[in-house]
């Protein structure tokens, strides 16, 4: 006997592996058998074969390879007993394939076992063949499964017609030959049999157009019977489940009778009668009849039918919404999604229930529901239905909102009758869940509130409302926004009643107020408290009275450390200072936004492209025409992430800038000074204004703001100087070159620009040795005289690398030493390379003593400990 | 089409792997644990469509510690496919009395042949527990005749031997 042969059971294996704590345990105990099944299959060990192979098998399923043991299957299959049999063709069945070419050498054995005298050897034949059958060993045992079909025992008869739908699958030409069998054995009484030969007739079915047409004429009629009587059967309680006669053969006669039935009027008429049997005969209480009605749906639904069966079977569809089983209402929904196609007003009839199924507590059906309740939505009913579902947004699931969102938009937006009715509607989904739409929504809905022009005083009316309800959903704030920052006098005169509407006073501080709210919400993002800015701009002009407030509030912007609302601040102060003749014109209300462009660039198919939009250009009042979807995206899409339209020329800019509006107004300087191009009408929009005379030059126009601000806030201003030019160059780069350069210069010069730092101290060697030298750099923070940056550098001039370097550095009291970390720790050889390490030393004493500093530097050359020391007192007498 | 009949217990071992489709090892063990994670879900359905490609659905009934997962295409009627499942393990019951998970790891050969009698290639074949067990049985008889003239011949071989 083989030391390695493992003389442990099965059972001891499984035990073993199901001990194992971890799965490195559960690896070396598989290794160990493995090896052991592999030192036997050598030895070509008999005794322990069909053991070694069941141990196999559990290794397989867990996962791990099991190719060296496939060789055993088949000696197992050629052995006599039937013990080895049954294993070898269970592993024959789990470790092999039909792609295998060892499966070539099983062909022969099977053919013995199909012949084999024990019908339970025939029985363990057929059923691997009918798992793993190629398509040689098909070819080569075809006729003996037809034989079999016949065979005494009805065990092996429904095996043999399972194994030929393999056989058939495998080589469709071979059908032909079980046509006449299959015919003579539908007439079978054996319900076993009866099931599996039904299966075989499907199958024939799909492979054979020939076969369909010899079924449907011979054996229509006999299949009907069948169900007849299986439906009208005694109570037989061998095939029973759950109270219902075998069901199971039920739902394979309607479906072979489904096969049948389609698309041929005669045999669709044959089986009429026997379907309404089933429809209203089976008891619905049980999974099993449910089953069987849920079968005989689908049957109704594919053949050829009068009207009367459909609307049955719909009603049943019906009744299936309101079962208490999850697993019902799902089939249900599913399968009236494809009632729909065939019979949309049957399905219509069960709209309330499904309706409940929305508000269902599973997910699925939710979800289900929800989508067919999509497409169920149609002119009559839009208003009943979208009531419902925006009722329900109100108490639906956190994570429902989303989708339940969507599809009301979407209802919405494609069958609203009028614009009023899609505002209010929108108005209360943004409400409820305002958080959970996506932008194109509330774009799209600011589009349809511009064109509604007799409903903007009610629009503003009832978003003023909305916010303060709502005024937690992002969606509802911007919409809002933006509206009082368009339409804020109508909000305030209460221009424009609709009769339905309640009086309601808002005074200009009012309207502020929210605004204010608005962007000093901290849950406002940058896109919200951006539009804000832009309202207040506007409202600014619209309510004279409150245009020192807004200054104020716009004021506060102006140190945001968010680039976009600084500069806007920055820019919009500037407007309501010093360009109050301006700002009237800059800040008109927006021409009314084109619905069709929106909804075509929406649907993705136009680029920002305003070639395609020039057939319809939009008037000015000064009489300059203006392609309108430039602004439009501009506004809409502030804050989206798609980058801005590569042909965006100055004019798209200047939008950029201030929000969308100064379009009109980027033409009215233009009437004043014709000869400028699009470039300079940037320059003349950022200068001191409307007298051309006294703007000679861009460049000191734009330096005006600096000093100006300066006054208020020297350190703001000066940021907010460097980044209002950064954002300048790269927001321009389709701005053409000169002006970029222009608007550069005029900072270059810039007196308040304190430019301290480098040049002012030399540079001075601290510390010199035989091999290591040190320099330090300095520079100084401005406004900052105290505080001294230096940058040391070390060179080693020695031909050895010095490692674990490290420097260490003390100061006396009145000074502060920080040390960041250094470069790196090792320093190679001959000054080809350095060590930089910076510090930060802080004079207490600044002006009265002068910078000193102790230094020690150890590190390791050939792995020897090095340690040199010094004293830094040559440090520029000001530091 | 039933595309696979898998047992996985609530830890997510497999207890019974049986693809009707060839599939590599590798995938099996990947799928055993795609289904495992989606075990948790409330429904009784789960669309397929990922583990499997198109056309697939997925139902499961949980008994005890082990899920009983069926594989399977639209040829198949969910309804009764739970149905199926139910047969299943009622036939497991009467074959091991009163069914446990320890049963079903110790005896998995026993599950295969049980299965084998009751789905073949992907198709049912019986769904009468009584006949399954009826066949199994006999089977198991058969075999234990087998052994038993074996061990006689054996000794009898030591004795004369």
């Amino acid at each position: 006997m083989n030391p390695f042969s493992s003389e442990t059971r099965l059972r001891d294996m499984i035990r073993a592996i199901r001990a194992c704590k971890t799965a490195a345990e559960e690896r070396a105990v598989v290794r160990k058998e493995c090896a052991s099944i592999r030192a036997a299959v050598s030895d070509n060990d008999n005794d322990y074969r069909h053991r070694n192979l069941a141990k196999l098998m559990f290794i397989h399923m867990l996962g791990y390879p099991t190719h060296f043991g496939q060789m055993e299957c088949l000696k197992l299959i050629a052995a006599p007993g039937f013990p080895e049999k049954r294993i070898g063709y269970l592993g024959l069945m789990l470790l092999l394939d039909e792609r295998q070419e060892v499966l070539m050498l099983v062909t022969n054995s099977l053919k013995q076992d199909l012949n084999h005298t024990n019908q339970y050897i025939v029985g363990l034949a057929l059923c691997a063949l009918g798992n793993i059958s190629s398509a040689e060993m098909a070819r080569d045992l075809a006729p003996e499964v037809e034989r079999l079909l016949q065979f005494r025992d009805p065990n092996v008869r429904k095996k043999a017609a399972l194994c030929s739908i393999r056989i058939i699958k495998k080589v469709p030409d071979l059908a032909e030959n079980f046509v006449n069998p299959v015919a003579s054995l539908l007439k079978e009484k054996h319900h076993g049999v009866l099931l599996t030969v039904i299966q075989l007739c499907a199958e024939l079915c799909t492979v054979s157009e020939e076969a369909l047409e010899y079924f449907r004429k011979k054996c229509t009629e006999g299949l009907v019977k069948v169900l007849k009587d299986a439906v009208n059967s005694p109570y037989a309680p061998e095939y029973d489940i759950s109270g219902i006669a075998d069901p199971f053969l039920q739902i394979r006669l309607l479906r072979i009778l489904r096969i049948l039935g389609h698309g041929d009027a005669d045999a669709s008429d044959l089986m009429n009668d026997i379907l309404a049997q089933v429809a209203t005969k089976t008891e619905s209480n049980k999974n099993a009849g449910n089953a069987i009605l849920y079968e005989c749906v689908e049957t109704i639904m594919s053949i050829e039918d009068s009207g009367g069966l459909r609307v049955l079977a719909i009603n049943i569809l019906g009744r299936f919404l309101s079962n208490r089983d999850n697993n019902i209402r799902y089939v249900a929904l599913n399968m009236l999604m494809k009632a729909i196609s065939v019979d949309g007003q049957a399905v219509q009839r069960h709209r309330a229930t499904i309706l409940e199924c929305v508000k269902d507590s599973d997910a699925s059906i939710r979800k289900r529901a929800l989508e067919l309740v999509y497409l169920l939505v149609n002119e009559t009913n839009v208003k009943p239905l979208t009531k419902e579902l925006v009722d329900y947004l109100e108490v639906s699931d956190q994570d429902f909102k989303g989708d339940l969102t969507a599809k009301i938009c979407s209802i919405v937006e494609k069958l609203s009758p009028e614009k009023i009715w899609y505002i209010d509607q929108m108005l209360k989904v943004l409400c409820e869940a305002g958080n959970y739409v996506k932008d194109e929504v509330w774009h799209g809905l600011i589009v349809v509130i511009t064109n509604a022009t007799n409903l903007h005083g009610y629009t503003v009316r009832s978003l003023y409302r909305a916010i303060q309800t709502s005024g937690d959903q992002e969606a509802v704030v911007r919409v809002a926004v933006w509206c009082i920052g368009e339409y804020g006098d109508l909000l305030v005169n209460n221009v424009g009643m609709l009769d339905l509407e309640e009086p309601i006073t808002v005074t200009e501080n009012d309207a502020v107020d929210v605004i204010e709210a608005a962007i000093k919400r901290h849950t406002s993002d940058l896109t919200t408290r951006a539009m804000c800015l832009t309202a207040l701009l506007k409202l600014s002009s619209r309510f004279p009275s409150c245009s020192q407030r807004i200054k104020e509030i716009v004021n506060q912007s102006k140190g945001s450390l968010l680039l976009e609302l600084q500069q806007r601040s920055i820019e919009f102060d500037s407007i309501i200072e010093k360009h109050q003749n301006l700002r009237s014109a800059l800040v008109e209300r927006m021409p009314v936004l084109d619905e069709a462009t929106y909804s075509v660039r929406r649907a993705g198919s136009l680029p920002a492209d305003t070639s395609t939009s020039q057939g319809n250009p939009l008037q000015i009042p000064n009489g300059v025409p203006k392609t309108i979807d430039a602004p439009l995206l501009d506004l809409l899409d502030l804050g989206a992430d798609e980058p801005a339209p590569q042909n965006s020329s100055a004019p798209n800019f200047l939008q950029d800038l201030l929000g969308g509006d100064i379009l009109s107004s980027a033409s009215q300087p233009g009437t004043t000074q014709p000869q400028k191009s699009g470039t300079d009408v940037l320059l003349d929009l950022l200068s001191t204004g409307p007298s051309p005379a006294q703007n000679g030059s861009s460049t000191t126009d734009i330096l005006s703001l600096g000093p100006d601000n300066n006054n208020s806030n020297s350190k703001t201003s000066l940021n907010a100087l460097d980044s209002l030019s950064l954002s300048t160059v790269t927001q321009a780069q389709s701005v053409p070159a000169s002006s970029v350069i222009d608007l550069l210069d005029g900072f270059g010069p810039n007196p308040t620009v304190p430019k301290d730092n480098g040049p002012a101290y030399p540079p001075i060697t601290a510390f010199e040795s035989g091999s290591l030298s040190l320099v330090f750099n300095f520079s100084k923070q401005p406004g900052s005289p105290q505080i001294t940056e230096i940058e040391a550098k070390f060179t080693n001039k020695s031909s050895g690398i010095y490692t674990d370097f490290i420097f260490q550095a003390a100061v006396p009291k009145f000074l502060q030493l920080h040390l960041e970390p250094a470069s790196s720790n090792t320093l190679p050889g001959s000054g080809s390379g350095s060590i930089t390490q910076k510090l930060r030393v802080t004079n207490n004493q600044h002006g009265k003593k002068s910078l000193v500093m102790r230094i020690r530097i150890s590190y390791k050359l050939n792995n020897k400990d090095m340690l040199e020391e010094g004293q830094i007192s040559n440090f520029p007498r000001d530091l | 089409m039933i595309r696979a009949v898998l047992v996985i217990n609530n830890q997510g071992k497999p207890r019974l792997a049986k693809f009707y489709n060839y599939t590599p090892v590798e995938q099996q063990q990947q799928i055993i644990r795609t289904i495992y994670s989606v075990l948790c879900l409330q429904s009784n359905f789960i669309d397929g469509a990922s583990i499997f490609g198109q056309d697939t659905h997925l139902v499961y009934k949980l008994f005890a510690t082990l899920y009983f997962v069926f594989v399977f295409d639209s040829s198949e009627n969910e309804l009764a496919m739970f149905d199926l499942i139910q047969v299943y393990v009622e036939t497991l019951e009467k074959g091991f009395n009163n069914v446990c998970e320890l049963d079903i790891v110790l005896n998995y050969t026993k599950m295969h042949t049980i299965l084998n009698e009751m789905i073949l290639g992907g198709q049912v074949v019986e769904t009468n527990s009584q006949n399954i067990i009826q066949a199994v049985e006999e089977i198991s008889k058969l075999e234990k005749v087998t052994a038993a003239t074996k061990l006689i011949s054996k000794s009898a071989s030591i004795l004369w031997g």
